[in-house]
């Protein structure tokens, strides 16, 4: 089965933010996969080895996404597809799922996997998003997969410990839960075979789609702290033997 | 300016995240000047319309079909897009669960417009209304507006109203309306099947008075044994943060967060947890919350009430002993 994956490139854990308008300064910080998208690409792989077929990662964004497309490859997919695009943090979610969706249908995919949202914009509508522009069936927050005849039958995870499983018919789009699998690491030897492998690179503008934004992030902020913090200062004795008496005395919780 | 409320039901009981996003409603229509429909979707769900028809909106839809009974994803968007279509609201408004993420940003596609997801607020500012939501994991929050023509689309996170400020109706009992719609068992392309929970859990951590928490900081399993000889010490249970769950450190029955368990324990202790809200909608209710982290700007420092910038390898022993030393 051929599978494409969805992958964004977002800044590194650990990055320190500095705020620029609405978005981030790019200059001075590392940039990984998403985490989400991760277990996504990892479910895509296992589909692989079990069912045979190609696995395709796509990414959206400037230049250095190529990185974490490289870094799909070296994992172990086949080939990778780039939008190159500089503006994309700008764009709003349908307008990205739009580009997306634009080139997607051209490869005609049994399945196309995302993860559950980016540890950046966190908006968590892309894989929706895309299956309804692609008029395909979708599913999210799901934890297992298994492949039938031109079906699937999908344990999705619910809220408060609550699980369905659900039948979707293929191709289908579909969102992955993290913790789905354990993500692999590239190995030295899937480092040097992606070396040789293709990554497409196509422009925004080629897709020729046109979106108008239906929202706009106006500006981002630290948020406004809603509880005042009393900071424990010392030595960690110190600070450990301030913080008993904090909650013995004041909190009145131990 | 109308306002559409979709709620949400599931076996006969509320999502109560649906009461908030009610709440969330009433006070954008009282600076709006807006009228409010809240809308009931299912098979056989009259008794939950009649219950939203003593708080203080204009309206209930009621829309039933056979094939609403389970939820789908191309049940629920091609229903409501036809209740959008005849109603013609303004702003809809969703309670962000897990179903919702399913359904509404294809509904909102389907109509050719947007939505802001996870939205922990708003205000106004001149006549048009700013959406607030966090992003890069709760690290930073956002002003976000609607572009363009209605209707708009947005959905609130569970816990940013006040479900007991819900205003009751002023004059007794607001009219259900029943809506038709048409819906073709061809049209919906997956099919549900059983709704069941794993393994019976054998913690109830809403019970626990004390949670001591881990989150990634934790590094490796190897050092778990720290944080639960601190929480022996403090007589707490042991909890934890998706990833740390998501990687078998310690089971999933332990995760507090959005996709675990929602706890309100009198003492809550965050030991290298960031705070992304994944995991503080699980948390903040806490009577008190000790947040220990090495990073002085992560975010779970805006709800602690006590904070120790600092490595927790170094915290954690200290503490442990502080509390026994306590004891004597």
């Amino acid at each position: 089965m051929k599978i494409i994956v969805c992958i964004k490139q977002v800044p590194a854990k650990d990055a320190p933010l500095a705020i620029a308008g609405n978005w981030i300064k790019e200059s001075d910080i590392g940039f990984e996969m998403n985490e989400p998208d991760s277990y996504a690409l990892e479910e895509a792989l296992r589909l692989k080895e079990k069912h045979g077929g190609e696995v395709v990662a796509i990414s959206m964004g400037p230049e250095r996404v190529k990185q974490t497309i490289k870094e799909a490859l070296a994992k172990g997919a086949d080939r990778g597809i780039h939008i190159a695009d500089d503006q994309f943090a700008q764009l709003d979610p349908l307008s990205s799922a739009r580009m997306l969706a634009e080139a997607l249908g051209k490869e005609n995919a049994d399945l196309i996997l995302t993860g559950l949202q980016s540890d950046d914009h966190g908006f968590g509508q892309t894989g929706v998003l895309v299956a309804s522009l692609l008029d395909l069936p979708h599913a999210t927050i799901i934890m297992q997969i298994e492949v039938q005849e031109k079906k699937m039958r999908l344990k999705r995870e619910l809220e408060a410990g609550w699980f369905q499983h659900i039948e979707c018919p293929l191709p289908a789009v579909l969102s992955i839960q993290s913790g789905i699998n354990k993500v692999r690491y590239a190995t030295l030897k899937g480092i040097m075979a992606a070396k040789k492998k293709e990554i497409a690179s196509i422009t925004r503008e080629s897709l020729g789609v046109k979106s108008e934004a239906t929202q706009k992030i106006e500006k981002i902020y630290v948020p406004t702290k809603t509880k005042k913090t009393e900071f424990l200062t010392g030595t960690p004795a110190e600070m450990a033997t301030k913080l008993v008496e904090k909650l013995k005395f004041d909190a009145r919780v131990i | 300016m109308k306002i559409l409320v979709i709620t949400e039901q599931r076996q006969g009981k509320w999502n109560n995240t649906s009461f908030e996003t009610l709440v969330a409603a009433q006070q954008i229509a009282a600076d709006t000047g807006s009228a409010i429909s809240a809308l009931v979707i299912g098979k056989g769900v009259a008794s939950f319309a009649e219950e939203l028809a003593v708080k203080n909106i204009a309206e209930v839809l009621l829309v039933e079909h056979d094939l609403l009974e389970a939820y789908t994803p191309d049940g629920y968007s091609l229903a409501l897009s036809q209740v959008i279509a005849s109603s013609k609201p303004d702003l809809v408004l969703f309670p962000h669960t897990y179903q919702v993420r399913d359904f509404a940003p294809k509904l909102a596609a389907v109509t050719g417009k947007g939505m802001i997801a996870d939205c922990v607020g708003f205000h106004k500012e001149g006549d048009k209304i700013v959406f607030v939501r966090q992003m890069f994991q709760g690290k930073t929050a956002a002003d976000v507006t609607f572009q363009g023509a209605s209707p708009w689309f947005a959905s609130f996170q569970s816990g940013a109203f006040r479900a007991d400020l819900l205003k009751a109706h002023p004059s007794g009992k607001a009219p259900v309306n029943k809506i038709a719609v048409e819906l073709k068992p061809e049209q919906i392309r997956t099919k549900p099947l059983e709704l069941f929970k794993e393994a019976k859990s054998s913690v109830d951590l809403t019970q626990a008075p004390v949670i001591v928490s881990i989150g990634r900081g934790i590094k490796a399993p190897e050092n778990i044994p720290q944080a639960e000889a601190l929480a022996k010490a403090i007589g707490g249970e042991m909890a934890a943060s998706r990833p740390i769950c998501d990687e078998g450190w310690l089971p999933m029955e332990r995760q507090i967060g959005s996709s675990g368990q929602t706890v309100a324990p009198k003492l809550y202790l965050a030991l290298g947890i960031s705070g992304a809200i994944q995991h503080v909608v699980g948390m903040k209710g806490a009577r008190t919350i000790v947040a220990i982290n090495k990073d002085q700007n992560a975010p779970i420092f805006e709800i602690a009430d006590y904070g120790i910038v600092g490595d927790i390898f170094e915290i954690m022993p200290a503490l442990t002993a502080a509390l026994e030393k306590a004891k004597t």
